[in-house]
């Protein structure tokens, strides 16, 4: 019987010819990240531990991007916590205020994850780097401290379901819409312990943007990880950008998959999920008239330029609605440069858009764009819960950029094809 | 490890935003953690649970995020023991790690309900309903999750195995 890419990982990171769902490994990371809510903690029980030195002060990323620019003084001094152990370490991934980026957008960016990797990360959404060909998932901070302390982690080998997408994309759908689309189908819960594995024609023609996207909200269907398999449009994104030595891992032909799911492309429209759990999904065409109060465009899920550049193509002339406030936080410093060069900033700022430094802030109710009792809000982000942006009886729907810009213009949820004709 | 307690119940995919909302992670100070456990499912919650009581789940308990602020808010209240028809695999390893007992049984998150004292026999995975008389199975733990559990969490554990390596 053959292996999947995800068992070959871990496989090869324990050290091991061959593993099989179930089996419990430890193995070796290739990088840990934190971030200035989750790696407080870990600071400190690593502390406690009486270890004097981190495994590698170059395989740890410290990345403070949630509270950030510091919303309170708390919050200053958890991001103090932070840039003072990355000092103390000699950490050499510290990114600062005004060299960073929303952590899943950055790490990539700058190289720090390569195809067949084992990446750890004490943020649920480190499973985006699964559209490197690499095994990523989210841990806790106690299990961060224990591995910047020793190199390793325990890990369940999770069986694996395999999506295969086939057909052609519609217009303005891209990798939001399906994976919102697989949520709605399998549930909060349809992959839970499980490896998601995403392949077919549709996929291929996927960017890696797209592809970044989908494997970010794995964890929405309660997956251990997400992942896709190595192209030219993988290598072509490492290029210049990946300083290590990388390894690509396939699955085999007669890997064995607990389920396999056959999705055909052609009929899914921009998806869009209700509240409050991301499987409440629906087409934007079968939506009826839900008024909205705020937009977010950015977040670990769409803030790459992919993102930006739809939402500038729908909003290029457009005014926003007025009763509406629109939020766009480009993902990194570089995506930031990369769209003010191309002149999206200025088609956001002349639409009447607010563009924000990179912060997770809004998507997790942190700051940057809190909700009222009451508001609703169309976001591009992950995860729609009660109280997610803000107050307990405020609403997120979640859709891609392109329904986004869509509704900043409509003041309600509209399809792309209502602006843009 | 025998835990008894008054139970408080839950629907299905409990999220960790709902635990603990985002707003008060600026601290992991497990104390005020606990005064704003379960706020956003039960905003009365913290001010009625009492010492050693059990909460009692649906399926997908502690979906979302990885925030482990989530076990130790619950923990920190004073809740003994959550009893789920299964968690979401974050928060079962954070729980884990951090010494909050779990256990997984479907049966009894749809047959407990709000008020019922039971008692649950952790290393035989034996939860008894003493309210209605009524006894239910748990998934038991893998030998190698039983000796973080044993250690008290994964920290204590790794300080055994750093200690023995040098």
């Amino acid at each position: 019987m053959g292996m999947t890419i995800t068992e070959k990982i871990l496989a090869a990171h324990a050290g091991l010819e061959r593993v099989e769902p179930g089996q419990l490994i430890n193995a070796r990371i290739d990088l840990a990240l934190g971030n200035d809510i989750t790696a407080p903690p870990a600071i400190k029980e690593f502390k406690a531990l009486g270890v004097k030195k981190v495994f590698d002060s170059e395989r740890i990323a410290l990345v403070p991007d949630h509270f950030t620019p510091a919303k309170d003084i708390k919050s200053a001094e958890q991001a103090k916590v932070l840039r003072e152990f990355a000092s103390e370490q000699g950490i050499t991934n510290y990114f600062e205020i005004g060299r960073m980026g929303i952590e899943h957008c950055l790490l990539p960016e700058q190289g720090l994850v390569g195809p067949g990797d084992l990446v750890i990360g004490a943020d649920s959404h480190t499973c985006t780097y699964g559209a490197l060909g690499a095994f990523a998932t989210g841990i806790g901070s106690t299990d961060l401290a224990a591995a910047i302390a020793t190199g390793e982690c325990w890990f369940k080998v999770p069986e694996t379901i395999h999506f295969r997408y086939h057909g052609n994309l519609k217009p303005w759908v891209r990798g939001k819409d399906l994976i919102l689309y697989t949520i709605g189908q399998i549930g909060v819960d349809g992959a839970r312990y499980m490896s998601m594995e995403f392949s077919g024609e549709a996929i291929e023609a996927l960017s890696m943007d797209s592809r970044f996207a989908m494997a970010n909200m794995a964890i929405e269907a309660g997956g251990k990880n997400g992942i896709f398999h190595v192209d030219e449009k993988t290598l072509d994104y490492i290029k210049g950008r990946l300083k290590r030595d990388y390894k690509i891992f396939q699955s085999d032909p007669d890997a064995n998959y607990a389920k396999v799911y056959d999705i055909d492309v052609n009929n899914i429209g921009p998806q869009v999920a209700l509240p409050h759990l991301p499987e409440n999904t629906k087409s934007v065409y079968e939506l009826g008239d839900i008024k909205i109060d705020q937009v977010v465009i950015g977040s670990c899920t769409n803030g790459r330029m992919e993102d930006l550049r739809v939402a500038a193509e729908i909003l290029k002339g457009q005014k926003i609605h007025p009763e509406v406030r629109v939020i766009i936080i480009p993902g990194t410093q570089q995506i930031y440069a990369e769209a003010m060069a191309e002149g999206l900033i200025n088609i956001f700022i002349e639409a009447g858009a607010v563009v924000s430094t990179p912060t997770c802030g809004p998507c997790l109710g942190g700051h940057m764009g809190i909700l009222a009792k009451g508001e609703r809000a169309l976001a591009t982000t992950n995860r729609n819960f009660v109280g997610r942006m803000g107050h307990p009886e405020s609403e997120v729907y979640l859709a891609g950029p392109a329904v986004a810009a869509a509704s900043s213009v409509k003041g309600r949820i509209a399809a792309p094809e209502e602006v843009v004709k | 490890m025998i835990i008894q307690g008054k139970t408080h119940t839950f629907g299905n995919d409990i999220d960790t935003d709902v635990i603990i909302p985002a707003r008060y992670l600026n601290t992991f100070d497990p104390k005020e953690l606990a005064l704003h456990c379960m706020e956003d499912a039960d905003p009365n919650f913290a001010k009625q649970v009492k010492p050693g009581d059990i909460i009692v789940a649906g399926k997908n308990f502690g979906c979302g995020s990885s925030r482990e602020h989530a076990p130790i808010a619950i923990k920190a209240a004073g809740v003994s023991a959550v009893i789920a028809g299964s968690f979401a695999r974050i928060f079962y390893r954070n729980a884990i790690n951090i010494g909050l007992p779990i256990l997984e049984s479907p049966e009894a998150a749809k047959s407990i309900e709000a008020g019922d004292e039971i008692k649950i026999d952790v290393d035989k995975g034996e939860i008894v309903n003493l309210t209605k008389g009524e006894t239910y199975r748990a998934a038991s733990f893998p030998p190698f999750m039983q000796e973080i559990i044993a250690a008290g969490g994964l920290m204590p554990y790794v300080a055994r195995r750093v200690r023995q390596s040098v």
